[in-house]
């Protein structure tokens, strides 16, 4: 007679390494594919490796409410969409960082990027980034004029920008900032300029 | 390959913490305005309101709520004992009980205190039981309105008729004030919110007159009302400093002469008949109070909601700018809804020199000066301007005013920055449009309240219109 315990040791030992067998084999299957897909796929975390970029980031600070261009290296994907896309998360990263000059609200993220016809970019926002965003005249534009800078400087060609929240058009971000209008690239690379001047 | 699903779930959990945290706040924030029963409690040290539990049939409210804002409280509770110290006042009360020990002394309470984790609810018919022997001195309660009052704080107020043509009713009241105003056919309604206002001797006044016929005084659910009747449509109009409102009919504008506006005010345009103005010049500046009604605006502090600081600075400014010869209208002069199309509406059609549209924020220094961001123009079309570019023309006009003021503010030692902003509604404007946000001055956001703050800021801002009064009035 086999012991009790044992049987049942057995059986859970059995279910897991089995469970694992199947999750490997679904990774490997995966693996292979995804990769030809790779420009579709949108990674959750930063590529750990791969090459780094030196990028330029246009950097919100509150006090004395300025926009501060800075060089930042890494690792971008390949790919006009998916660079706009880590470029924007890159970004947020930065602002929710505890020290972040600019604080956004925990759980800020971008959603996708899209670059539809040429020239005009389209960034969907979640709903954490816009409900948590601070109200204010000065806070909002902030944020906005970064992200659209930071788009324009290192996406050539870029004209217009359209921000959403949850793939939908939202009237202000939190009150202030006009959300319903394009933003135009070339406006606000004058109003960054006023807010840069400012340092 | 479960992290992608895990983030999106995590996310969609804490967008839907998020939204109940920012709908339970909200429901905080608005306070009063639901069907939420109420009491409002006016002191020497601050004047708040409180919401009501219902407990047996009993309305209950939590001490440590009422003394805290009044002075040193501490409170213990342990298993069905709660002790508190006010000030030096020691009080012990047992759940389940009416009798309680205040300062040494027992006596019953009209209902059983009740402890609800370590919050302490006394009913509400005991409160001029319980209170004056912990604060130590006398309070008055009125209980069908759930209004108590601490100490002798009682504002009060007077009403007289002028039976001029038009006619107007002017009340006087012993401290500033600050209701919403209100108004519906035949009636203007003033809600005081958190003025310890004491009612006349008699709470119906009739008037031997036509036009403003009655008023009435009522409380209700921790707040005070004056409703005058008339058979035209009526506006309130503040000065004194607060202390004195002036309701009279709404003024046709067009029959006005061009100086009427100075020194006399205005009626919000969602109030009264829309003013026919056009060809008429006679507004210097129009006054956005921004937000309004169920957009409120920033929260400055739980209590302080941004709608109400921009009406507070726009009529402070309206004031500042009248007493230097600009006369000023506000879009708002009380609690309503507008939306920014209305806004752009209305002050097109005054064709004011300047557009001035007034923000708070909670953080930051000093104000900042705003002015359009224009999205680029379409030349293919000559014969008609888009909308949200109405304001193209006037732009230049704009951002010249912003200079003079940034040139005040800076000799008035208040920090400023200024840019372009996508706010609406400066775009749809066509005349020389503004935004000022007003950061909070050094002690923080309570410091918005402050006279000298208000004063500060409004006054710079009128002695710099009124140096670039001849460029805007040369330009329209
Ligand atoms: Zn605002």
């Amino acid at each position: 007679m086999i012991p009790r315990h044992l049987l049942i040791g057995v059986i859970v030992l059995l279910a897991i390494s089995l469970t694992m067998g199947v999750y490997v084999w679904r990774m490997r299957g995966h693996v292979v594919e995804t990769q030809p897909m790779a420009t579709n796929s949108k990674p959750v975390t930063p590529p750990v490796s791969g090459p780094t970029e030196q990028v330029t980031l246009y950097v919100a600070d509150d006090d004395p409410g300025i926009l501060r261009a800075q060089s930042f290296r890494i690792p971008l994907p390949e790919g006009r969409q998916q660079r706009a896309f880590e470029l924007l998360r890159a970004l947020l990263g930065i602002y929710l960082d505890k020290g972040s000059p600019h604080q956004l609200s925990a759980g800020s993220e971008v959603r996708d990027v899209y670059l539809v016809d040429p020239g005009i970019a389209v960034i969907d926002l979640n709903s954490a980034f816009a409900n948590g965003h601070r109200s204010g005249v000065l806070v909002e534009e902030l944020t906005v004029a970064s992200l659209v800078q930071t788009l324009a400087a290192n996406v050539p060609g870029l004209v217009r920008v359209k921000i959403l929240v949850d793939g939908e058009e939202r009237d202000t971000l939190a009150g202030h900032a006009d959300l319903m209008n394009f933003y135009d690239v070339a406006a606000v690379g004058q109003m960054a300029s006023q807010l840069q001047a400012a340092q | 390959m479960t992290t992608p699903h895990r983030r999106r779930l995590g996310a969609r959990v804490s967008a839907v913490i998020l939204a109940l945290t920012v709908w339970v706040c909200g429901s905080f924030v608005s306070g009063s305005s639901t069907d939420e029963k109420r009491i409002s409690i006016y002191s020497t040290v601050a004047n708040y309101s409180l919401s009501i539990t219902d407990r047996n049939g009993q309305g209950y409210v939590g001490l440590l709520e009422i003394l805290d804002p009044l002075g040193t409280v501490r409170a213990k509770a342990s298993r069905d004992r709660w002790k508190i110290r006010y000030n030096d006042v020691e009080s012990d009360f047992a759940t389940g009980k009416t009798r309680v020990r205040v300062h040494g002394n027992d006596f019953d309470l009209t209902a059983p205190f009740l402890l609800e984790g370590n919050r302490g609810l006394i009913p509400l018919s005991s409160l001029t039981l319980l209170l004056p022997r912990i604060l130590g001195g006398p309070v008055t309660y009125h209980e069908a309105s759930r209004r108590l009052f601490v100490g002798s704080v009682g504002v009060r107020f007077a009403a007289q008729i002028n039976k001029t043509v038009p006619p107007s009713l002017v009340l006087n009241f012993s401290s500033p004030v600050n209701p919403t105003v209100a108004t519906e056919p035949g009636k203007l309604r003033m809600t005081f919110k958190r003025e310890p206002l004491v009612p006349l001797d008699t709470q119906n006044l009739s008037f031997d007159n036509k036009i403003i016929t009655s008023a009435a005084y009522l409380e209700e659910n921790g707040t005070a009302e004056i409703t005058v009747n008339g058979s035209a449509p009526l506006f309130a109009t503040f000065s004194n400093d607060g202390r004195t409102i002036t309701i009279a009919p709404a003024p046709h504008l067009a029959t006005q002469s061009p100086n009427q506006g100075v020194g006399s005010s205005t009626a919000s345009p969602t109030e009264s008949p829309n003013p026919n103005t056009s060809g008429t010049r006679r507004y210097f500046a129009v006054i956005d109070a921004a937000h309004g009604g169920d957009d409120r605006g920033a929260t400055l502090d739980p209590q302080l909601a941004e709608k109400d600081v921009t009406l507070a600075f726009a009529r402070r400014l309206q004031q500042e700018l009248e007493s230097r010869g600009m006369a000023a209208m506000l879009l708002r002069n009380n609690d309503t809804n507008l939306s920014q199309d209305q806004r752009a509406s209305e002050t097109n059609s005054i064709r004011p020199a300047i557009y001035i549209c007034l923000h708070a924020a909670a953080e930051g220094t000093g104000v900042g000066l705003y002015s359009a961001l224009l999205p680029s123009g379409d030349e293919t079309r000559k014969t008609f301007t888009p909308w949200n570019r109405a304001q193209a023309s006037y732009l230049a006009a704009s951002q010249s005013a912003i200079k003079i003021l940034r040139t005040e503010f800076d000799s008035n030692h208040v920090a400023n920055h200024s840019f372009s902003a996508s706010l609406k509604p400066l775009n749809n404007v066509t005349v020389p449009a503004i935004a000022v946000e007003v950061a909070p001055p050094q002690i923080g956001v309570s410091g918005f309240n402050s006279a000298e703050y208000q004063q500060l800021i409004s006054a710079s801002i009128s002695m710099a219109l009124s140096e670039a009064r001849t460029n805007l009035e040369a330009a329209r």
